[in-house]
């Protein structure tokens, strides 16, 4: 809770944890769109198997997801102590 | 109650009054004990615990307690309850031999709903899946079932043995046979439980980040520019975790009836 002035940075200082979790979140941001594309363009070619896909859909998501979230928790459990 | 940043920030901390912004993080997770038995500290997130599994029992209990052939408003609204996680969960992926366990995913999916909503109920604004301790019960309670479900229906040998893969040249069976262990007894409960409470605490910074920004730049300067900025975005986030409660409620239950089916026949 330092002043504005003497908090001013003379060294830029980067935090390597967010630009890691960013590069951790490309993967999963592609997957999630594909799994949401292909499913809707299944339900479009096939709009009465859409309960079926539905679920599926929704297990692709989960799986996709949890590996963003991995990367959100990590830094919390490896955190140099 | 709630965290130092909270304290910081309803103290009069504002932008040009030469105070840092009070960034959530992980303190905001830690609470002082309410009370205190012995050794045990009693917190926030239990009592709200407490008080979401009170209101899942009541409201059914009282749904269901006398029931009647033409539903009163209170019964109506419970059918509305089991019969929405019975068609849009349980039966797509058990059908209708898993009807026995519509009363664990019930029960499941509405004490994580209501937990996951408390984030957005002002003076709670706390969930309690946010600590992690809070999800292993319920993650562990599911491991147990699915691994007991599938031992006494397929047999010690034949569970083990449904889980090979099948179908594939002799080599790749040495990497992929402990990678399907793996996946089996340790991620799979795994990734069930860190998929709940990741999604839960990342919310609570989220709201908590722009709640508190917006009152860190509430000044009678430029910033309140921003300040309005922040609000907007506590509100869309607002919206967001409403989707996602809704979400992270719906999915942890579709697993488990997607495990308790893999256990009850082989799937290959």
């Amino acid at each position: 809770m330092s002043t504005l002035a003497a908090a001013a940075p003379t060294v830029l200082q980067i935090n390597f944890g967010a630009v890691g979790y960013g590069l951790a979140a490309i993967g999963p941001g592609i997957g999630i769109g594909l799994v949401f594309g292909h499913a809707i363009e299944a339900m479009a070619r096939q709009p009465e198997a859409t309960g079926r896909i539905s679920l599926y859909m929704w297990i692709g998501f989960s799986l996709t997801e949890v590996l963003a979230l991995l990367g959100l928790v990590v830094p919390f459990i490896f955190h140099a102590a | 109650m709630t965290g130092d940043v909270a304290a910081a920030a309803t103290g009069g901390c504002h932008i040009f009054s030469g105070c840092g912004f009070p960034a959530p993080g992980l303190q905001d997770f830690n609470f002082k004990p309410l009370f205190t038995v012995g050794s045990f500290n009693f917190t926030k997130p239990m009592l709200v615990t407490i008080l979401c599994a009170i209101i899942v029992i009541a409201l059914f209990w009282f749904a269901f307690a006398k029931p009647k052939v033409i539903p009163g408003r209170l019964q109506n609204l419970g059918e509305l309850g089991v019969l929405a996680v019975r068609d849009q969960i349980l039966r797509p992926s058990l059908g209708r031999k898993g009807d026995k366990y519509l009363g664990l995913l019930v029960s499941l999916f509405f004490f994580i709903l209501l937990c996951n909503l408390m984030e957005l109920i002002p003076v709670i604004q706390f969930p309690s899946m946010s600590r992690i301790s809070f999800v292993v019960p319920m993650v562990a309670t599911v491991y147990v079932l699915y691994l007991y479900l599938g031992f006494k229906n397929q047999g010690a040998w034949g569970y083990v043995a449904n889980m090979w893969p099948r179908g594939v040249p002799w080599p790749v069976y040495i990497i992929l046979i402990p990678v399907e262990l793996l996946r089996f007894f340790i991620i799979q409960p795994f990734t069930l439980g860190i998929r709940l409470f990741a999604n839960m605490f990342a919310g609570h910074l989220l709201l908590s980040i722009f709640m508190v920004a917006t009152w860190y730049l509430l000044t009678l300067s430029v910033a309140l520019l921003f300040a309005a900025g922040s609000a907007v975005m506590v509100l869309f986030v607002f919206l967001l975790e409403l989707l996602v409660d809704v979400l992270q409620a719906f999915i942890f239950t579709t697993l488990t009836a997607v495990y308790i089916a893999s256990s009850l026949e082989a799937q290959h």
